[in-house]
């Protein structure tokens, strides 16, 4: 299949062409929402945060917000900001500028409060849409893909169906010089040894025991231990027997190509292939993080079903098993849960995924796009001050 | 064997545990694919929907692999055929040897 895409200044390709109207903390949320509503061509991302923040999370919100508007499915953005915040519109727009791409900013504290704001993010946004619908698709190859992957609502079915079923797919666009980006450093204490072995080099390798040790460090702070009745009792009862078992039954996603780099939360990989980013489990700040990284497409398993959708990228839903399918067929796109009943081999339902990529890739719409889903947030590791 | 519910998967060719993809019932022949082959097990007892068994001997001590990696190791010796769980299986995650 042809692949078609958006070439964007910095030489990465979008499968989509949004313009999207990016808040600089959560003051700006509604403004931007009102934007919105009357220039429907365009996407928001909400934001939780963007004050009260320590230098530690300060740094990573900055960096990824700019980096989500870096995003090679964002054609243009307009920062809409209160003007005290920890990043304010000026600074966001500037460090986006570097992308090369177009951008516009609004401090409501600087544009005659709220209404005017909105009035003038209306008439910006329309001009953003209208450059925007200029930039022409043009020929783009696999090896332009950058594929997020992440888990939620997982059931013990998830690793020998759904998740060892994408990590095909992405052998395949990897062994085409694509990439994938995989997230959840929760998941994957238990299997980074074995991840750290399959790794390209042995300072990944290493990087990848020092970020899930790091984590497993981090929570131990607060009392809690990561691997300490795990498999739970859930699990057990449903044949997990091991941490081991049930972490590389998360990190099947990523696929038997070795990992070629580590990054941190929200950062833009330099390397192509199979990447691991440190992030959180949860679905919002995980995906939010490998949207920031880059990825045009998202690939999400999930073993009961869940809506979980972002503006930015589409998100693909892949389910473990078939009740699951059945009950959430509105919000899920692919049954992985035909290889329990004997209908497809796992290969065959990576063949299936890796398709619905492409074709997802040249306009194909997913579910969660269907169902306007858009959660965002990005990862705090301290506190809210 | 398309539209018929197979018994039982294995990931890897180097695999020594396979999964149920439905509940076996003891002494029940299963069919399983590893590495092109078709092998017969005989089921030593009930394995329920998910759980593990041995697609070959395997001693204690040994290593069990399952998505053709470590996944811990016997604790006493496991017969073709025989439920993989708990009671004979733990993780040797933690102790510097996975």
């Amino acid at each position: 299949m042809q692949l078609k895409g958006y070439r964007r200044a910095d030489g990465r390709i979008g499968f989509r062409n949004h313009v999207l109207i990016l808040p600089t903390v959560a003051c700006s949320n509604g403004a931007v929402q009102r934007i919105c509503h009357s220039v429907p061509e365009a996407i928001m991302l909400p934001v939780d945060s963007g004050c009260g923040l320590l230098r530690e999370d300060r740094e990573v919100f900055a960096a990824t917000l700019v980096n989500l508007a870096g995003n090679p499915n964002v054609a243009a953005t307009l920062v809409v900001g209160l003007g005290c915040e920890a990043v304010t519109p000026e600074q966001a727009a500037a460090e986006i500028e570097r992308f090369g791409k177009p951008v516009k900013y609004l401090g409501m504290h600087s544009s005659g409060g709220y209404a005017k704001t909105v009035e003038k993010g209306i008439e910006l946004a329309r001009q953003l849409v209208q450059e925007a619908a200029l930039v022409k698709p043009e020929p783009a190859l696999v090896s332009d893909l950058v594929i997020g992957l992440n888990c939620g609502a997982s059931d013990p079915a998830s690793g020998i169906t759904a998740n060892t079923a994408l990590g095909a797919a992405v052998d395949r666009i990897v062994d085409q010089g694509g990439s994938a980006i995989i997230g959840e450093t929760t998941e994957c204490v238990g299997a980074e040894t074995e991840m750290a072995k399959n790794a390209a080099n042995e300072e990944v390798g290493k990087k990848i025991l020092d970020v899930v040790h790091r984590f497993e460090h981090h929570v131990k702070m607060y009392g809690a231990d990561l691997s300490t009745g795990e498999p739970n009792q859930g699990n057990m009862e449903a044949g997990l027997t091991t941490l081991e078992e049930k972490s590389l039954g998360c990190i099947r996603k990523i696929g038997s190509r070795p990992i070629t780099e580590v990054v941190e939360y929200g950062q833009i990989p330099t390397k192509k292939g199979p990447i691991l980013m440190d992030s959180p489990s949860y679905d919002a700040p995980s995906v939010t993080g490998i949207v920031a990284g880059g990825c045009q497409i998202v690939a999400f398993t999930t073993g009961l079903g869940t809506p979980f959708g972002i503006s930015v990228s589409p998100v693909i839903k892949v389910s473990s098993n078939t009740p699951a399918y059945e009950r959430m067929k509105d919000s899920v796109d692919i049954n992985a849960g035909t290889i329990l009943d004997g209908e497809e081999s796992i290969d065959e339902v990576g063949e299936r995924i890796y398709q619905m990529i492409l074709e997802v890739a040249n306009g194909r719409r997913t579910k969660a796009e269907d169902l306007v889903e858009n959660q965002c947030q990005i990862w705090r590791k301290t506190l809210v001050l | 064997m398309k539209g018929q519910r197979v018994a039982a998967i294995v990931i890897r060719d180097q695999d020594n545990v396979g999964t149920a993809t439905r509940d076996i019932k003891a002494g029940e022949k299963i069919e399983v694919k590893a590495g092109g082959k078709v092998k017969a097990i005989v089921a030593k007892e009930d394995i329920r929907f998910l759980h593990k068994f041995a697609l070959t001997d395997i001693a204690r001590g040994e290593r069990v692999f399952k998505y053709g990696a470590t996944i811990g190791e016997a604790t006493k010796p496991i017969s073709e055929g025989e439920h993989v769980h708990v009671h004979n299986l733990r993780s040797l995650w933690g102790r510097g040897s996975t």
